[in-house]
């Protein structure tokens, strides 16, 4: 029985060692939620002004551009995953990785070939591992995502989506892609995170969340230059500002899963260790009584052997 | 009547507040911004910003390529890196132009070039 209790010790000790590391994981992971979100808010009024600028260039000229007009027999489809560079977030990672797989399917099911692209070292081991290609990824900031990370996303996409007119050389032996998808995780709330797939070009110029003031009139613009020159400017900085904001979102969802991830590691270490110091008096009380009964049975029998002396 | 200003970066609000004028550079030139100005939506090229506030001091701005709207005493402008006067440091915008230069990046040797004007401009 000894060996038993001493066995019960030290699980307790190295339950009670994990469920600091997760409490100090939840802990940073809460502390960093924060941050992020005040970066997401930070970065809203510029992508608020961006997108009153688009609907008004949309609205009030007749500019055609190849990032925002369909393409009828769309051939080519791109994907891009935001995934987390970390784990230990509970299904964080899978379940992006999840809404991938359906969006995938459905594409190939509309007859369009599915191209990669992959923020994260979670999507990216998720992929080697299966040994499926995939054509570009990008990791090391998924947690704490900066514009610039979103430009070099935006820059590379956009040269492959083709037919804009500089991008044309250099673009020119690979297939060019039609469509853009972004899966990520949307941050609804600190409990409610939800994988979406957005489609990113041909754009849909989203008013939604960006935009509060979708009742206001926009004013009668004059462009300068022109209004093509403008939306040419322009265009592309409303697809990285969309990239950017998916990322912060995704990695305000990626904090808050790690937190509750981490929560509930170290409510079950709590448990744990409920459990095995209960395990571990009985243990303990077993011991004792065995001794006690041992001792009695001894004296016993050294009182019966002197008694029939 | 007075302008509301949004100096706004990639990431932040640089500066908001109430102006009299306005002064950026357009692809077109410079132009200046008083009220009542028609709605105008304009291409900024890499340069210096300047508002001029109700009260308090002129504030002047470096912005990289980005783009000015004006609607109804509406200003905002907005570049994907902005920077405040007083807030970049020489040397480290030394060191900067320094590594654009290095690394061929037409843009960022653009950008840090605006930064350095901005400083000569202001000290």
């Amino acid at each position: 029985m000894a060996v038993s209790l001493r066995e019960y010790r030290a699980k307790i000790r190295s339950t009670q060692s994990t469920k600091k590391i997760t409490r100090a994981m939840e802990l940073i992971a809460a502390s960093r939620i924060i941050k992020a979100q005040q970066h997401a808010a930070a970065a809203a009024p510029y992508a608020r002004e961006l997108t009153r600028a688009v609907s008004a260039l949309a609205t009030y000229s007749n500019v055609d551009h190849v990032l925002t007009t369909e393409n009828p027999d769309a051939k080519r489809a791109a994907i891009l995953v935001i995934a987390s560079d970390r784990g230990l977030a509970g299904a964080y990672a899978s379940s992006v990785l999840k809404e991938t797989e359906q969006l995938a399917e459905r594409l190939r099911g509309e007859g369009k070939e599915v191209t990669y692209f992959l923020a994260g070292r979670k999507a990216e081991t998720y992929f080697n591992f299966r040994q499926r290609e995939f054509e570009k990824s990008w990791t090391g900031f998924s947690d704490k995502p900066t514009y610039d990370d979103a430009r070099a996303m935006g820059d590379a996409l956009i040269a492959r989506g083709g037919h804009m007119d500089d991008a044309d050389e250099d673009a020119e032996d690979l297939p060019v892609i039609d469509e853009l998808f972004v899966v990520y995780t949307r941050f609804k709330s600190m409990l409610v995170q939800e994988p979406t797939a957005i489609r990113l070009f041909p754009l849909e110029i989203v008013e939604g969340e960006e935009a509060p003031e979708d009742a206001e009139v926009l004013p009668l613009y004059e462009f300068e230059p022109s209004a093509a020159e403008v939306l040419e400017a322009v265009l592309p900085k409303y697809l990285y500002s969309r990239i950017y904001s998916c990322l912060l979102q995704a990695a305000a969802s990626e904090l808050a899963a790690r937190q509750k991830a981490m929560k509930s590691a170290t409510d079950n270490a709590q448990d744990l260790i409920e459990k095995y110091t209960r395990l571990a008096n009985q243990a303990r009380q077993a011991g004792i009584t065995q001794e006690i009964s041992e001792i009695v049975g001894g004296a016993n029998a050294l009182a019966e052997a002197s008694a029939s002396d | 009547m007075t302008l509301q200003i949004e100096l706004v970066a990639a990431d932040r609000v640089v500066w908001s507040g109430e102006a009299r004028e306005v002064i950026a550079r357009t692809a077109e030139g410079d132009i200046g911004v008083l009220t009542g100005h028609a709605p105008l939506l304009s291409l900024l090229v890499p340069g210096v910003v300047e508002i001029f506030p109700v009260d308090g001091d002129t504030v002047r701005a470096a912005v990289s390529e980005g783009f000015i709207s004006v609607a109804a005493d509406r200003v905002s402008i907005l570049s994907e890196d902005t920077f405040l006067a007083d807030e970049v440091d020489e040397s480290a915008l030394t060191a900067e132009l320094e590594k654009a230069r290095s690394s061929d990046d037409e843009a960022a040797v653009r950008r840090a070039e605006a930064k350095l004007r901005l400083i000569g401009k202001a000290s």
